[in-house]
């Protein structure tokens, strides 16, 4: 259409995942702060000579012009026009096998937390910012840090896990059993066939990552974490009623730095 | 949309990578108008591919044999082996001229978004080969992006106990360049990787 442009608009986003698209172009999926997850090309950053391609590795925190409608008006993909860093977590996890995979996880999970492309998630954004800060400043065991993002992922969506009162019947207290289908612990009254029966301190665990109460986290015997973990990637899993790809995938090495 | 044979050929164009169906059409009536000799030799060279073609038992680059050309090559070095995400990746390493050892292809790079782990790589064989002693330096040529950096580390962390030289191909700024115009990581790879002269 002679005369037309795309309107350029600006934000800061994290990037989520890079694809491939012809002779050297990316895909770049990006959580934007003021317009939620979008998808953008990137053309040419696969060239050697591309000004702004190591910009748009995965895990960076950037400044990005795009052009294109970001209300969703007109072409699906956006189209990136100039990019420059604010802080590029993915090259501080790059001599960290550990957390590398956990970043991957925690971009997949950011990914499938915003279904709609373009519907504005602030809350989350600023929470997947602050988890790959966490992750790089490597302050706290990558899958300590993994599963906090999880359950406060969950918690914006809706689906926090129940950890002090019964799932089923709201009764307070600590309760034995958990029950992924019921939505977390459950009395023993209301505790469905199958639940598992973490340890207390596994329960304890999941709090203090919920709240955000490290000296108790970072406390945790590997036992605990490793089964924390597993109940978290079990509820998750359960509510996304997909697996995620990377979770499987994360390095959980015991030998990792705490 | 077209009948028969013509709409087939354009289906089976369309789902080649990087070709849509416009590109599709415009390939398919090309092959409809272009001289039989040469639509014969295109369908020659698409069936020997696949009957020829297949991935070298030692390193997994494209061979036409059991094993590929550089494998058979008894003047390369056998204590050199360079690590490549794919076989077009040996090509243009073989373009430099530089290089006199053998290669291994992994077959991708590791990519948990996309559910590829160390277990989907040819890293198994990798170490099989590692194992029998011959090889004192590994060179670790994987893209210099998030992915291929993550792959070379995981590689560097399981090789290094073996007491085997690792090495990665260095990152910096591109011949004919101007300096204003790198970005700060490549800037910042260049300064890191720095040499006396």
């Amino acid at each position: 259409m002679p005369g037309y442009r795309r309107p350029l608009y600006r934000d800061d986003a994290v990037v989520l995942r890079v694809q491939k698209l012809g002779e050297s172009d990316r895909i770049i999926t990006l959580l934007t702060r003021r317009h939620g997850r979008l998808r953008a090309v990137a053309r040419g950053v696969r060239r050697t000579t591309s000004r702004f391609g190591a910009r748009l590795e995965p895990f960076g925190h950037i400044d990005v012009q795009l052009a294109g409608d970001p209300d969703g008006h007109g072409p699906a993909l956006q189209s990136v026009s100039q990019v420059e860093g604010i802080n590029l977590y993915g090259k501080r996890f790059l001599e960290d096998y550990p957390r590398y995979t956990a970043a991957s996880a925690i971009a997949e999970t950011a990914e499938r937390l915003t279904p709609v492309e373009g519907e504005p998630s602030l809350r989350l954004f600023l929470l997947t910012l602050g988890a790959l800060r966490a992750l790089a400043d490597a302050e706290h065991a990558a899958t300590l840090v993994l599963d906090a993002y999880l359950l406060r992922g969950m918690s914006l969506a809706g689906w926090a896990p129940a950890l002090v009162e019964c799932a089923v019947c709201g009764t307070p207290g600590q309760h034995r059993a958990f029950s992924v289908p019921a939505g977390g612990c459950v009395c023993p009254d209301c505790r469905p066939p199958g639940a598992a029966h973490p340890a207390p301190a596994t329960i304890d665990l999941m709090s203090a990552l919920t709240s955000g109460d490290w000296r108790v986290a970072d406390a945790a015997e590997p036992a605990t974490r490793r089964e924390c973990s597993g109940l978290v990637a079990a509820h998750l899993q359960w509510h996304l009623e997909r697996g995620l790809r990377s979770l499987p995938l994360v390095d959980r090495n015991p030998g990792e730095r705490s | 949309m077209y009948e028969g044979t013509i709409q087939d050929l354009i289906d089976e164009l369309g789902r080649l990578p990087g070709v849509g169906p416009k590109s599709a059409q415009r390939i398919a009536f090309h092959i409809l108008s272009a001289d039989p000799a040469d639509v014969t030799r295109l369908a020659n060279a698409l069936r020997k591919v696949k009957d020829l073609v297949r991935f070298c038992t030692v390193c997994f680059n494209v061979a036409e044999s059991e094993q590929c050309r550089i494998c058979r090559d008894a003047r390369r070095t056998d204590e050199v082996l360079c690590v490549v995400e794919e076989p077009k990746d040996v090509v243009a390493i073989e373009r430099t001229g530089e290089f006199r050892g053998r290669y291994h292809v992994l077959g991708g790079a590791i990519n948990p978004l996309e559910g590829i782990g160390p277990d989907n790589l040819r890293i198994r064989e990798l170490m099989q080969r590692l194992g029998s002693g011959a090889v004192r330096e590994l060179i670790l040529a994987t893209d210099p992006n998030t992915e291929g950096e993550a792959t070379a580390t995981y590689l560097a962390l399981m090789v290094k106990p073996m007491g085997i030289a690792v090495t990665r191909l260095a990152s910096g700024l591109p011949v004919g360049g101007d300096l204003e115009y790198a970005d700060e990581i490549t800037l910042g790879r260049a300064f890191e990787g720095r040499r006396a002269v």
